[in-house]
């Protein structure tokens, strides 16, 4: 159909339109004029190269995903109510040893006072499987790298000489030094434990009772983590952002 | 002479006047100390590194990475000033540049010794090392360039102690060019860091090779001054001007190192990073303070430049001692250098986290250390003895 042709066309209102139809057009329009975030939006670093992130912006930009699938965590960090059944889960599930700072994921926590009433804050933190991880730039036999199929951070063990630069580098201490493995250890969203078996969730998500933890594929438009990421509503922020590593975990308040 | 059989070499090569019951005393004393102190090293590959150092997730380096840092820098501060007097002559410390190129390949091996026992697995990284480069890591690049120069700058010596002057001169240059550009990949390891304000930043390399500079030129009058003190002997009067030379490089690297030093720290306090102002705030007024204010300041710059300007230039032996000193603040100011970027917690108000995390290093990291210096100690003794009449230049060819 030609220009022409439309100008003979009716104006057929937006009455019918359904809601739907709607909200994706003023969807394209936001993105298009650059405000499709909506709500608070943190600034990284500004690196015109950067994959999964932009200048206005701690959310992957579409269209900029160098993984096959790209998996991210969202944490609702007010859900959180320290049941530790997340650290419990992870622990079993990746044989994660007990002392020497071994630990996965964790939860931590800080009273904060709110109109004269103190308030315990929880935060829970895992590994970021940042888009421009510090770790992986460091390390200098490649034992830990991003996987292309996922874009996880994950470890090859029998490279790790132990020189423990990545803990140094790391901005969350993800990192500790496992002395079942004799090599560094890290959280890798229970890739080889249950992704690897078709599971689709890590079993830190996967224990919470409290719905804190979204993991999932931010590149699939059908995933929760998707939706929470790109609601223009809610206030999404990263950890230490300033350390330009492009995090893939995300913090918003449910 | 290089057709020469070894056992020719060494007998033109060595010191026979250093063949005495207390040279061979203090040697054995030496070999004693390696023994004990990397024999407590090798033994954490049985007891654990957890078990052993006491490194934590939290502070994931500490003495041993520091004491490494100085024996490197210190063996890129030698190996420059060698190749500057071999490659450009007509340098006064010349005269006493062969022994700046052993005691260069000594303070390496005293940093590998150190470094080889603090990584968990090194028989890995020899094989992934070459298997698996990771051309973004600096510290591939450090290792790297520092095994390349060291291996250069043992043929360099070979070619000293042959005779063989163009081979000497070339694989100098080229070691030196590896070690300064290890050098600076050893502080990048650091300033490329984001998540560590207290290091990142691209002054560092720099304060690195200002520190190279300071250790070598500091290091070059001790030894030689000791060199002497052994043998009970009088430097000539050109061996005298060379050390002279290298106290004059010294007292104005010192000079420089303090001003750089000065700033380094002031730019915390102007704006930036919580965390870098905390971690400087350790070495002002926090756990390092006593570190900083006596050994780094007191000890490491100021007591030094006092007895320069007591010594005016001319007295080696005050000069010498003022080398010690520096050395020793040197030592101190890569450990609070470490420290100081390991101590601030990254999440600082979450779990009621202390504003420094606690590290005080093991008995088996102070043993280490102390098998580094008997390293060092060792091949300087070795060097004297094998090697005496190769460092006791009478004039630069």
């Amino acid at each position: 159909m030609n220009v022409k042709d439309l100008e003979k066309e009716q104006n057929e209102g937006i009455d019918t339109l359904p809601s739907d139809e709607r909200r994706n057009f003023m969807k394209m329009g936001l993105a298009v004029t650059g405000v499709f975030l909506g709500g608070t939006v943190l600034s990284l670093t500004s690196v015109k190269t950067a994959k999964g992130g932009n200048t206005d912006s701690v959310i992957p930009v579409e269209g900029q995903y160098p993984y096959t699938k790209h998996y991210g965590m969202v944490m609702k960090q007010n859900n959180c109510i320290d049941c530790e059944k997340c650290l419990v889960a992870c622990r079993e599930t990746n044989h994660v040893p007990i002392g020497h700072g071994a630990w996965r994921t964790d939860i931590q926590e800080r009273l904060t006072t709110v109109d004269g009433v103190e308030k315990r804050e929880f935060r829970p933190i895992l590994c970021n499987h940042c888009n421009r991880p510090p770790c992986v730039r460091v390390c200098p036999t490649k034992a830990t790298y991003k996987d292309p199929e996922t874009g996880i951070v994950v470890m090859d063990y029998k490279k790790c000489i132990g020189c423990k630069t990545c803990m140094a580098a790391c901005p969350y201490n993800a990192r500790y030094f496992s002395h079942d493995k004799y090599a560094i250890d890290k959280c890798n969203f229970c890739l080889d434990t249950r992704l690897a078996a078709g599971e689709k969730e890590t079993a830190c998500a996967a224990a919470c009772p409290a719905d804190v933890r979204i993991f999932g594929d931010i590149k699939d438009t059908s995933t929760e983590i998707y939706k929470l990421l790109h609601e223009p509503d809610n206030k999404i922020w990263v950890l230490r952002p300033e350390c330009g590593a492009l995090p893939n975990v995300f913090y918003m308040n449910a | 002479m290089a057709n020469n059989s070894i056992t020719d070499i060494f007998a033109q090569t060595q010191d026979t006047r250093l063949a005495t019951p207390g040279m061979n005393r203090a040697t054995i004393f030496f070999l004693v100390i390696i023994i004990l102190g990397l024999g407590t090293g090798v033994s954490t590959f049985i007891l654990g590194h957890e078990n052993t150092y006491n490194y934590t997730r939290d502070v994931p380096w500490g003495l041993l990475i520091s004491t490494y840092a100085f024996w490197a820098i210190t063996s890129t501060g030698l190996c420059i000033y060698a190749a500057i007097s071999h490659l450009f002559g007509g340098t006064r410390m010349a005269i006493v540049s062969n022994r700046m190129v052993w005691m260069s390949i000594i303070c390496i091996l005293g940093a590998f010794a150190t470094i080889g026992v603090e990584i968990a697995s090194p028989h890995r990284m020899l094989i992934y090392n070459i298997l698996s480069p990771n051309p973004t890591s600096n510290i591939w690049w450090m290792g790297t360039l520092y095994g390349m120069a060291v291996g250069c700058m043992i043929i360099e010596f070979f070619g000293i102690v042959t005779g063989l002057a163009r081979i000497a001169v070339i694989l100098g240059t080229i070691g030196a060019v590896a070690e300064v550009l290890a050098n600076s990949c050893l502080g990048g390891v650091f300033a490329t860091l984001p998540a560590r304000p207290y290091w990142y930043g691209g002054q560092l390399p720099i304060y690195f090779l200002t520190a190279a500079f300071l250790s070598g030129a500091a290091a070059t009058v001790l030894f030689n001054y000791l060199a002497y003190a052994i043998r009970g002997d009088k430097m000539s009067d050109s061996v005298k001007n060379g050390v002279k030379s290298a106290g004059k490089a010294m007292t104005l690297v010192l000079v420089l190192y303090s001003v750089a030093t000065f700033w380094r720290l002031i730019m915390y306090f102007v704006g930036g990073s919580e965390l870098g102002r905390i971690a400087a705030d350790a070495l002002i007024s926090g756990p390092l303070s006593i570190n900083f204010w006596v050994l780094e300041v007191c000890i490491g710059i100021a007591l030094p430049l006092l007895l320069i300007i007591l010594s005016r230039l001319q007295n080696v032996g005050l000069m010498a001692f003022a080398g010690f000193l520096i050395l020793v603040g040197q030592f101190v100011a890569r450990y609070d250098l470490v420290a100081g970027g390991l101590l601030v917690p990254g999440t600082l108000g979450w779990d009621n986290a202390p504003t420094y995390f606690d590290y005080v290093p093991s008995a088996f990291e102070f043993a280490v250390v102390f098998g580094s210096i008997g390293v060092v100690s060792f091949g300087f003794l070795m060097g004297e003895r094998v090697f005496g009449k190769v460092f006791d230049q009478k004039e630069h060819h």
